[in-house]
């Protein structure tokens, strides 16, 4: 075979090269000077025989690829080689379109943190400190080019080029919005020349990046700003001239135009910006994590294309029974189904690219793609993820992507299916330029030789064979092992000779080409010697097996969540028959005794006696108490943040925006007789964040867990926390309780001129866009809804003297407070909360762990309840939430509350203070089927949930609870033995990256911030992490 | 009986409306009293229907199914109500953190690792104003514990009846206190959201706290030889501390909750004769086999805690002092906390009687077993004669919310005042509103 890397260096064809460089100006740049010779060539090529994948669907034999000058110039078969052409034979070889990964930050410098912004008690950092007539905030930064920035490196490109990739989409990876991509080839050439598209993307994300401003500090605070941020633009498009030049504001109505990507980075996080798209009409390309498959309907419901990253965890090292209890039975499900990701994409039909991105090492990708195949991802869709389809999202499908006519000549040439696992890229041409990759694997060296040593003693003849791997043999009677390498060219072996101390080395160099060698060596002894050889027959051993594919291996489930007792169905809705149980309705009737209750299409359809119904599910009720499922007005569960403190006013954040459906505390509250609850945002601000009633539907998403047609409540706070008492370096306004009521007061006038302002700016026209006039101000506005009475406010509050103050600002602006949270010294003030028309919400028994709680007692709730208030009692805190019922009890030992009044401030009161009584809340027929079946009377320290029922369906089941827990031991038995096989497995077929030491996952608790709480040892607080 | 005890309340309230500054501690016993017809609760598992109790002097005198009443006692007629032991607090900061977020009343933990000289005593406070919420739930004893550190330092047990630490103290300074480096693997840096996580420390932690806890015997090791010498050259006040230790009239706590932790506290029961009490144990129930060989007894903390993994049984921490009884480890329950202030203790054992525990179980992890571990069994815990008269009658089941109402209290004899703080602020409003 002709050594194909001989090239003949081709002369005369500079006319061509003239008449090209003005068409495309892509080979060379006329502007710059040329320090030497000017050496112009059209670098022009064709390879023959060559089987040539032009795309995902389409493989061609024995095919022709010619290019020049960088393009492609014909693909296909029936080709003629034009005569300036250099002529590569690629008999037995493979062309494929290079890769394109479209979430890269190549070449892009990475922005360093300045300074830390402020935690919970550390200093704010209120304004950006970014010079120039940039926006308000560090984190929004549209006006950052790619391709400002961008500069080759060429080390990182020839990470890239190894494993395949062509061209990237390159962008900085840093803030809220992060401005432009630019789309590169991974040419070494001169920044000008490798530039294919200059801003080809726009770019977001949910994490704030290097940003030091404070604002915002939480992820609903992000998604916020990213709302208001499209509000401003679309209002400083039209009215900027107030705003003056806001170089981000109009940077962000230009890239607009431009595909839109969103790293999300998590199924949640996917679906929270899927959410942000809709409400501007902006399908975004999602950057996924490797979770999806957990949620995947979700993702299809999106409608959006992905980027999904080859990321899958490494095994766990399970070497250690007190290492792997801290390790979570999703952690090690999560371990054997993550490959299954790409998959499951393909399956729903969603459409994805691959990205090199979150790989410790491009290295890896080859090994995770094969390994997605495996998991049922097919070699078609894994080509076009690489190819094809991020052209396409990208929008440069017309330039790339594709072996055809007038692309970019970016290929790659295999010695197989690209994807084989006994398949090396030998060349990787970009631009077409060549890169070699294993270029040494270009010839096929393996088969015997016949060589020849000439020695001073005269010559030896050998068998030498090579094989694949690089193991030699010599053999001439005996048989001598040995080793060799080739890169091409170069020839090296060595073997030994005898045993043990005795054995003795030779070494030998030299040419191996066109099947023949020849060199020098050298033996133990130091004696020199030539030698010669050529082929002889290809290797007799019989081929290595085809590759087996290995076995079908059984997987886990995916379960609903995807968390320990999740389970692998979403649970039914069934008709339920209660039958004999004592029922404590909260309506005039009281507790009934004996009694049953039939629970239809997830509504309570009949009380009464004797009763029966067809195809019901009864359940024995006899000796059990059913009492409405409990409501805890005041909890911080199911959310991925819950303080954001950076300013004093966020009325514009949303809890709604980042509910976690997979907190095991809601399967927690469950078993304590929880279903309904309420998330409020935390205290760290007086103005805090808008709240969300859901109702506790374990494994359901995000959207189902919301209680359907509540109102929309927000959270206020007063004193010790919003004035940040726990801080020696607090800069942020207010410092004391006079500054709070400023604060709520200033608030108010300010939503109440925003309102004006849309008032005059309306005209009544058809059409019309308001917004286009007076800037939509998502903070005014919220604040605005209270005073129509569209939003209403649970406000933290302890003293009476800042309880007071707000409910007289309230008054003022001419609205209620809804309901009074803590509340400890309610009872100082209940006759004027009375007077106002507060509902109360209260701890049982909590007192003395700050200042504002001194004067806190244990018959605050009974004090309350008999001045007439609305009082319910919470829990603010995961673990107490699960015994409510006895919190509640408290109050018959504080005070002598009657026992059904004490079940309602844990059921029918906090029902009412959250407008939804119609619903939930007592045992009426038409409600809501939330029941609890209780072992024992419902305030008893010794009742815990038989079974806990939400719409009718039993989401607690204390019984089948026990069995979970068997199945959840089995299954993490059965992941660990899995990995310990795979430790134990041989050399070979260890995993490459290692085995991950099992790191206990911390939980990070979100709560007010407020007080301590028991949540296990791997709790850490929210403040502490900060 | 509801009615009569609203009256009872009302006079209470009427007759003791003053500020909790006059909340005075009681006098000692001068007349024998007799508690007649109630259900008595000894403490140690026997129940004893229309019973008699009888104190005099302090002390206990019979305890029994009622029998003739003794000439010239004060008789209280108990009947439709429950007499306990007063309840102990098994290790708390009671007294030393007045507010847990003003640093200015804390006196609980002190700078240094090996404080085996510091004593938690000195700096009880017997005014704080949590004590008599306490006496009010049914709680009569507290062990003083000191905070920080690796050797925190030296607990005492206190009645919490007292007009000064002097007199409040029951059995003193009889704990050391040892804080466990946790072994638990760290992950460095701080991750999580809008946080770029900080590079992860090279040191392994797991292997960090070993060598702590390497140091922490070598400490002891060096206390050993120095406590041989006759007249050591120079004094050293932390060698000198242990002696108590040593001696065995010290017990040593091990404050810790992981099982690698547990171990290593077994350890060094072994290696240095400690009497080894585990005060958290969260995981306990993992290696109670182990615990009950060793004669390793347990504190447990948190009760009303959450499960340490999600994948762990829902009602775990309820269930695990079922788990420790079951396999014969001496244990007790605690209660730590911070919010409401260590009141709940007996619902905590009432918890542990809903998941595993008989009542009467539930009842000696809060009294008898707790006396054991504190090693004052031989003066209280339990209602037998010869033990201090700590002694409380509630209106029903002490560890039920539903049915806990102290009505009487004595310490050491002494009647205990049962208002408190929360009374008069509840009275001072019910005033106000005039709410009968």
């Amino acid at each position: 075979m002709r050594n194909p890397l001989r090239y003949p260096v081709r002369k005369g064809v500079f006319l061509t090269w003239i008449f090209l460089s003005f068409q495309m100006l892509v080979m060379a740049q006329p502007t710059f000077p040329v320090n030497g010779i000017t050496n112009p060539t059209t670098k022009s090529y064709a390879f023959t025989n060559a089987t040539l994948v032009k795309d995902a669907k389409t493989t061609i034999a024995n095919a022709t690829l010619v290019i020049k000058d960088g393009k492609i110039v014909a693909a296909g078969t029936n080709i003629a080689v034009p005569k300036d052409a250099v002529v590569v034979n690629l008999e037995g070889k493979y062309i494929y379109p290079s890769f394109i990964d479209i979430y890269s930050d190549y070449g892009v410098p990475v922005p360093q943190r300045q300074m830390a912004g402020g935690g919970f008690g550390g200093p704010q950092q209120l304004e950006s400190n970014k010079k120039g007539a940039y926006g308000w905030n560090q984190a929004i930064k549209p006006e950052v080019n790619a391709y400002e920035i961008f500069s080759v490196d060429d080390s990182k490109a020839a990470g890239l080029r190894n494993v395949g990739f062509g061209a990237v989409l390159t962008h900085q990876k840093d803030g809220i919005a992060r401005g432009t991509g630019t789309f590169v080839t991974l040419a070494n050439k001169r920044d000008n020349l490798v530039i294919l598209k200059d801003k080809a993307s726009a770019h977001y994300s949910l994490n704030k990046g290097t940003s030091s401003q404070s604002y915002p500090s939480s992820l609903m605070g992000v998604i916020a700003l990213l709302r208001q941020s499209y509000y401003d633009a679309m209002w400083y498009k039209n009215s900027g001239a107030k705003e003056g030049v806001n170089l981000t504001l109009r940077a962000w109505n230009d890239v607009q135009s431009l595909p839109q990507i969103f790293e999300g980075n998590d199924k949640w996080n996917d679906l929270r910006a899927a959410k942000i798209g809709e409400e501007f009409g902006v399908k975004y390309i999602i950057k996924a994590g490797v979770n999806e498959y957990q949620r995947i309907q979700e993702m299809a419901a999106t409608k959006s294309a992905f980027i999904l990253p080859l990321n899958f965890p490494a095994p766990i090292d399970t070497d250690d029974p007190s290492d792997v209890r801290f390790v979570g039975l999703d952690q090690l499900k999560h371990w054997e189904l993550a490959p299954t990701n790409p998959a499951a994409f393909e399956k729903a039909g969603i459409e994805f690219a691959f990205t090199t991105a979150d790989l410790g090492n491009t290295s890896e990708l080859f090994t995770n793609i094969r390994k997605a195949i495996q998991n049922g991802l097919t070699e078609q869709t894994a080509l076009a993820a690489l190819t094809t389809t991020p052209a396409k999202l990208l929008g440069v499908e017309s330039l790339i992507g594709t072996l055809e006519a007038g692309k970019v000549a970016n290929f790659i040439i295999t010695n197989g299916p690209v994807f084989s696992d006994k398949t090396a890229i030998l060349q990787n041409w970009v631009s077409g330029e060549r890169f070699n990759v294993k270029n040494e694997l270009w010839n096929d060296v393996t088969g015997v030789y016949e060589i020849a040593f000439n020695t001073k003693s005269g010559v030896k003849n050998y068998n030498l064979v090579l094989s694949a791997g690089g193991n030699a043999s010599l053999i001439q009677g005996d048989t001598l092992t040995g080793k060799y390498t080739y890169t091409g060219k170069i020839f090296k072996l060595s073997y030994t000779e005898g045993k043990g101390a005795n054995a003795t080395e030779t070494v030998l160099s030299g040419i191996l080409s066109d099947k023949a060698l020849s060199g020098t060596g050298l033996d133990a002894k130091a004696n020199a010697f030539t030698f010669k050889g050529k082929f002889k027959n290809a290797s007799t051993a019989a081929p290595a097996a085809a590759a087996t594919t290995p076995a079908k291996e059984e997987l886990g489930k995916v379960t609903y969540p995807f968390v320990a007792y999740g389970n692998e169905e979403q649970l039914k809705q069934e008709d339920i028959l209660i039958k004999n149980a004592t029922v404590w309705t909260n309506e005039k009737q009281g507790i009934l005794q004996n009694t049953d209750v039939l629970i239809r299409n997830g509504k309570i359809a009949q009380i009464g006696k004797n009763l029966s119904a067809k195809g019901a599910k009864e359940i024995d009720g006899t000796g059990k108490h059913l009492t409405a499922g409990i409501i805890d007005e005041h909890s911080h569960i199911a959310a991925a943040s819950i303080n954001e403190g950076a300013q004093s006013v966020t009325s514009e954040v949303r809890i709604s925006d980042n509910i976690n459906p997979e907190d095991i505390n809601i399967y927690r509250q469950l078993s304590g007789g929880v279903t309904t609850s309420h998330i409020l945002h935390g205290s760290a601000n007086t103005i805090g964040g808008q709240t969300q009633l859901i109702k506790l539907r374990w494994g359901k998403n995000a959207e189902e867990l919301k209680f359907e047609g509540a109102d929309r409540f927000i959270k206020f706070a007063l004193g010790e926390n919003v004035k940040r008492s726990s801080s020696t370096s607090n800069v942020r306004f207010p410092n004391t309780r006079m500054g709070v009521e400023q604060v709520l007061d200033d608030a108010f006038i300010r939503a109440t001129d925003y309102q004006n302002a849309l008032k005059a700016a309306a005209t009544g026209k058809k059409g019309e866009n308001v917004y286009e006039k007076v800037r939509r101000d998502l903070e005014l506005e919220a604040l605005s809804d209270i005073m129509n009475k569209k939003l209403f406010i649970t406000m933290h509050s302890y003293v009476q003297s800042e309880i007071v103050a707000a409910l007289r600002v309230a008054e003022k602006h001419g609205f209620r407070v809804n309901t009074l949270t803590h509340i400890l010294e309610g009872y100082k003030v209940a006759d004027k909360i009375k007077a106002h028309g507060a509902n109360v919400s209260t701890f049982s028994d909590w007192w003395n762990y700050k200042m504002e709680v001194l004067d806190a007692q244990p018959y605050n709730a009974y004090i309350m309840q008999k001045v007439g208030l609305n009082t319910a009692i919470n829990s603010d805190d995961a673990e107490m939430a699960r015994r409510l019922n006895q919190e509640a009890a408290k109050s018959v030992k504080y005070g002598g509350m009657n026992e059904e009044d004490a079940l309602k401030m844990v059921t029918l009161n906090p029902a009412k203070m959250m407008h939804v009584d119609n619903k939930v809340g007592s045992i009426k027929e038409g409600k809501d089927a939330d029941l609890v079946l209780w072992t024992d009377h419902p305030l008893s320290i010794y009742a815990m949930s038989e079974k806990t029922i939400v719409d009718g369906i039993v989401y607690f089941d204390r019984e089948k609870d026990a069995q979970m827990r068997d199945q959840i031991q089995a299954e993490k038995a059965r992941l660990i033995k899995k990995m310990a096989d795979l430790k134990r497995a041989p050399g070979g077929a260890r995993p490459a990256g290692g085995f991950a030491r099992p790191v206990p996952r911390y939980e990070v608790v979100l709560s007010c911030m407020d007080h301590t709480h028991n949540h296990g040892l791997l709790a850490v607080e929210e403040e502490d992490h900060q | 009986m509801k009615s009569l005890l609203k009256i009872f309340c009302l006079v209470f309230f009427a007759t003791s409306a003053m500020a909790q500054d006059n909340v005075y501690p009681g006098a000692p016993q001068k007349e024998t009293i007799a508690l007649i017809n109630g259900t008595i609760h000894v403490g140690n598992g026997q129940v004893i229907e229309n019973g008699m109790v009888v104190f005099e002097k302090g002390k206990i005198v019979s305890v029994g199914s009622k029998g003739t009443t003794p000439a010239g006692a004060k008789v209280i007629d108990v009947a439709g109500k429950h007499v306990y032991p007063g309840l102990i607090l098994s290790s708390s900061n009671l007294g030393l953190a007045e507010v847990p977020s003003v640093r200015a009343t804390l006196d609980e933990s002190e700078f240094g690792e090996y404080n085996t000289n510091v004593r938690s005593i000195v700096a009880y406070n017997t005014d704080s104003r949590v004590i008599n919420t306490l006496r009010n739930n049914g709680i009569l004893l507290a062990s003083i514990t000191p905070g920080g550190g690796i050797i925190s330092g030296s607990s005492t047990v206190v009645q919490l009846d007292a007009w000064h630490w002097e007199d409040a103290a029951v059995a003193m300074d009889n704990g050391m206190h040892f804080r466990m480096p946790n072994l638990l693997i760290r992950r460095g840096g701080r991750g999580g959201f809008g946080m770029f996580g900080a590079a992860a420390s090279n040191v392994d932690p797991v292997q960090a706290g070993l060598n702590r806890i390497e140091d922490v015997k070598s400490f002891f090791k060096e206390a050993k030889a120095y406590l041989t010498e006759v007249k050591p050259a120079q004094t050293n006040p932390s060698f000198e501390a242990t002696r108590k230790l040593f001696n065995k009239e010290q017990k040593f706590y091990i404050h810790c909750n992981v099982v690698k932790e547990m171990l290593i506290a077994v350890e060094f029961a072994k290696e240095f004769g400690f009497d080894v009490v585990i005060v958290g144990g969260s995981d306990s129930y993992l290696i109670a086999d182990i615990l009950k060989e060793n004669n390793i007894s347990v504190i447990l903390n948190d009760m009303h805690s959450l499960p340490t993994m999600a994948d762990d049984d829902v009602a775990q921490p309820y269930k695990t002092p079922g788990i420790l009884q079951k396999a014969g480890v001496l244990f007790s329950i605690n209660d730590t906390h911070t919010n409401s202030r260590y009141r709940n203790l007996a619902f905590n054992a009432g918890t542990a009687a809903a998941y595993g525990l008989t009542k009467e179980q539930a009842l000696s992890a809060v009294t008898l077993n707790a006396a054991k571990i504190l090693g004052v069994d031989k003066i209280t815990g339990s209602l037998e004669a010869g033990k201090d008269a700590n002694i409380v009658v509630s209106e029903g089941d002490i560890l039920d919310m539903r049915s806990n109402l102290i009505l009487h209290a004595f310490i050491q004899g002494r009647t205990v005042n049962l208002d408190d703080k929360a009374k008069q602020l509840a009275d001072r409003y019910k005033y106000k509103y005039n709410i009968k």
